[in-house]
């Protein structure tokens, strides 16, 4: 088979030894040490493997009455550190192949700014930090209606053997191509058809991506003049920390960083006393039609304003919250270890009919709960920014590999904290409008008559939770975030301040997400423009100059009018927004994904490593068949609630039959709404699955092309040769503190300097 | 190593770590980038393809060229 083959191609001009000490470990020295078990190596792994294993029969075998949380906490992460140690070491050894003599882009493309090695520890969290925003938070809490267990599952498993396949595959491949973005290596290696396709599929999906994560924050802010102000108040903020440190303190991002977040606390805090005078009631409570256009307005003038004066300096308080915020709920879950008063599978898996998002588990749990267990969307960053300062060859799985199932522990906690508040609590938030009547009684009634057991909701329940986290009303607040926030709230005031502190830490968790998806949309808006600008410079050329003013207007007001749209049609759905739309959101991503690995299939053929291909091809195999049966399901169900067709023609024959309201609509407008909506995310959901398939079959036809031809190809820049060492992983093993030490102890003269240019 | 060295370490530690992660490093990199280079081409026949930006100049140098050149965030 083709594996012969990768001996012949080994660049064999790479030294190990170029100057005075060995930039790379010798392989067999790696392997010897991998392969060598120590009785203390085999008493951690079997202790390992034994708490995985206890914690995963006491989720999925024992159930009582409830379940502890710190179960799914232990279950995740000895499961992630099993896959990590042998799966990713698994397709390191055979798919990837990396070599330490060969430089990295940011080695021999160094120009100390956009190519730059950087610490792995670094750029570890500096990777974790783009790929981790609001999509693990949201999904979980959405896919908690189906019980614990399916949840828990597909996270676990399919981060170790779908996501951050994935992650690791695309971050290796791009760089070895210099940190090619994943349009141009889906060019090369498919084609001019695939690659086009690829290219129009990554930026419809930019577009409901970023109109479904507005549609969050707006559910989130509507109605909540403490949200509103204090969401509002991280304007100003990042303006004057961008005016800081362009005309006061250049550079000094950590110290501007903090009084930031120290105004990000008074603005919190701030809310509170807002919340409560009569101006604030006045002019702050705002409904969602309102919040949606102030979004769609704040995300133009974003989109076009200089990096420094805005984006930039959201960016380092979101990355600081960020942070600061997953850490603090981990502890706080080890510490106060909730009990879990939910089914393991609940009757909605099988009947399909649950209120928070429509359709059974197979196959909707998997593209509610995108990010988190697979999410295409980060095969934009790991060819984006990553590939471009890693140091080292071998430290990319630690990076893209280990970076994924970082994000993977933070859905987990989500899921734990939207499972941790009661469960009548839970179903009178997620579902919609067009369920509860946005009233406590309607609520009440609506989430009683569900007949779940064990679930008995009095409206008292929902009053004093919405005055406990400062709210109007916790009635149909759907999208997952206040969900997320109030499962927070629960955790942490138990950790600080009781039940007094819950206001404030559901408006700080609120903040959390509302502050990185609005860098999301501002970042995504700036991406979509300028691939919009990019292919209408192939017919207009003046539109390639991105500098144009006008140009880069009219392209930003296009792509914002693209993501508002739908937002906009999200927040007036009479269906309820959500629930019709996030399954829209989770097939884009997950479409995005199974394009990411037809194009590292294709790769992997055409180095021929067929042996190995099941590695790509089973997690490839899974997102095709789950995100195109998902799809046609949307498009062909006869079913109502599932198929935006069959809900298109029960409303359009209910008008044409003169009838002045049908189902959740209560008039004739509601119900032309219905018809108009259906039809747009019913074609959205067709370009999506045509663009898809056209890219997968280009795929599959560029890896039989490959095993036909015997192919060794490869698509990769020249081996050059690298002149500096780092060690791989987070902890040295004991061969690379040796060589370490070594690498320390060199003189100052002798240490080799990377050469520019 | 005394609690007090040991705790120096570990702030020191974590304020590298966080201007890392920040980015706040940035400048240094820069220079030390640009040091290496210039010594390269002391010894070879090459000027300094670029003079030295300064810090401020640096700084607005690298958010224009995020200007140009834009990255998405993740959902």
């Amino acid at each position: 088979m083709g594996v012969t083959s990768s001996t012949t191609k080994e660049p064999t001009a790479l030294k190990r030894v170029p100057r005075d000490l060995a930039v790379a470990l010798n392989p067999e020295e790696l392997d010897a040490h991998d392969r060598q078990w120590t009785p203390l190596k085999i008493a951690i792994w079997s202790a390992i493997s034994l708490l995985g294993g206890l914690s995963w029969v006491m989720l999925a075998v024992v159930r009582g009455e409830t379940v502890n949380a710190i179960w799914f906490v232990f279950a995740a992460i000895c499961t992630y550190l099993i896959g990590y140690r042998f799966y990713s070491k698994f397709i390191e050894k055979h798919i990837i192949r990396p070599d330490d003599r060969r430089a990295t882009p940011a080695e021999y493309r160094a120009d100390g700014k956009d190519f730059a090695a950087t610490d792995r520890r670094v750029l570890f969290g500096h990777h974790f930090a783009a790929i981790a925003g609001a999509g693990p938070l949201v999904g979980p809490v959405l896919a908690a209606q189906l019980g614990y267990l399916p949840g828990t599952i597909w996270i676990i498993v399919g981060v170790v053997l779908a996501g951050a396949v994935q992650d690791y595959l695309v971050l290796h491949f791009s760089m070895r191509r210099g940190g090619r973005s994943l349009g141009q290596m889906a060019r090369d290696e498919l084609g001019v058809i695939g690659g086009t396709a690829a290219l129009i599929a990554t930026l419809v999906i930019m577009v409901i991506i970023v109109a479904i994560l507005a549609l969050v924050v707006t559910n989130a802010l509507a109605e909540s003049p403490w949200g509103v102000f204090s969401v509002g108040m991280t304007i100003p903020i990042a303006l004057f920390m961008g005016c800081y440190l362009r005309f006061f303190r250049p550079g000094k991002i950590t110290e501007i960083s903090i009084i930031g977040f120290v105004l990000l606390i008074a603005a919190i805090v701030g809310g509170g006393m807002v919340n409560g005078t009569e101006w604030g009631q006045t002019y702050l409570l705002l409904d969602k039609v309102t919040i949606a256009w102030g979004i769609i307005i704040y995300g133009f003038i974003a989109a076009i304003l200089p990096v420094w004066l805005l984006l930039a300096p959201r960016d380092y308080l979101s990355t600081f919250m960020k942070i600061g915020t997953i850490g603090m709920l981990a502890v706080a879950i080890v510490i106060i270890r909730p009990e879990i008063n939910v089914p393991a599978v609940s009757g909605f898996a099988t009947s399909g009919t649950g209120p928070v998002v429509a359709g059974t588990l197979f196959p909707f749990l998997f593209v509610t709960i995108a990010c988190g267990a697979l999410s295409g969307f980060h095969a934009l960053i790991a060819s984006g920014t990553t590939p471009k300062l890693i140091q080292k060859e071998r430290q990319t799985r630690f990076i893209g590999y280990g970076g994924m199932l970082m994000e993977s522990l933070v859905a987990i906690m989500a899921l734990v904290a939207a499972l941790s508040i009661d469960r009548g609590i839970y179903f009178a938030m997620n579902s919609s409008p067009a369920l509860t009547g946005g009233t406590v009684q309607g609520a009440v009634a609506f989430v009683n008559g569900l007949g779940l057991t064990g679930v008995n909701l009095t409206p008292n329940m929902l009053t004093d939770m919405a005055t406990n986290v400062g709210e109007e009303s916790i009635v149909s607040r759907t999208g997952g975030a206040p969900t997320l926030a109030v499962g927070l709230s629960h955790i942490m005031q138990q950790l600080v301040g009781g039940t007094s502190m819950m206001s404030f830490w559901y408006h700080f968790a609120i903040m959390f997400e509302a502050l990185f998806i609005l860098t999301a949309v501002d970042a995504g808006t700036r991406v979509a423009r300028f691939m919009l600008q990019d292919s209408l410079g192939n017919f207009f050329p003046k539109f390639k100059n991105t500098s144009w003013r006008p140009g880069a207007w009219a392209a930003t007001a296009v792509m914002v009018a693209a993501w508002g749209a739908v937002l906009l049609m999200g927040v007036t759905d009479p269906l309820g927004g959500i629930n019709t739309l996030f399954p829209l959101f989770g097939i884009a991503n997950q479409l995005l994904a199974a394009i990411a690995l037809a194009v590292c299939m294709a790769i992997v053929a055409k180095r021929g490593l067929f042996k190995y291909l099941w590695v790509v091809a089973l997690p490839l195999g899974f997102a095709a068949v789950v995100t195109i049966s998902a799809s046609f399901l949307k498009i062909f169900s006869t079913t109502p609630g599932i198929g935006y067709f069959a809900q298109n023609r029960a409303f359009a024959d209910a008008l044409a039959a003169g009838e002045t309201s049908f189902g959740t609509a209560p008039n004739v407008l509601a119900m032309e709404a219905v018809v108009r909506n259906t039809m747009v995310q019913g074609v959205l959901s067709i370009i999506f699955v045509v663009l898809s398939i056209i890219v997968i079959l280009t795929a599959i036809q560029a890896t039989v092309r490959a095993y036909r031809q015997r192919s060794n190809a490869t698509s990769e820049d020249d081996a050059v040769q690298s002149q500096i060492y780092a060690p791989a992983g987070f902890i040295m093993t004991p061969p690379e503190k040796v060589l370490q030490a070594q690498w320390d102890a060199l003189p100052v003269e002798k240490k080799i300097k990377v050469k520019g240019h | 190593m005394t609690l007090w060295a040991g705790v120096r370490t570990g702030v020191r530690g974590v304020a590298w770590y966080l201007k890392g992660l920040l980015g706040e490093d940035a400048y240094d990199k820069y220079v030390a980038h640009h040091a290496a280079s210039c010594e390269t081409d002391a010894a070879g026949l090459d000027r300094a393809p670029h003079p030295l930006l300064t810090e401020r100049e640096f700084w607005r140098d690298q958010t224009d060229r995020q200007d140009k050149n834009p990255q998405g965030r993740c959902c």
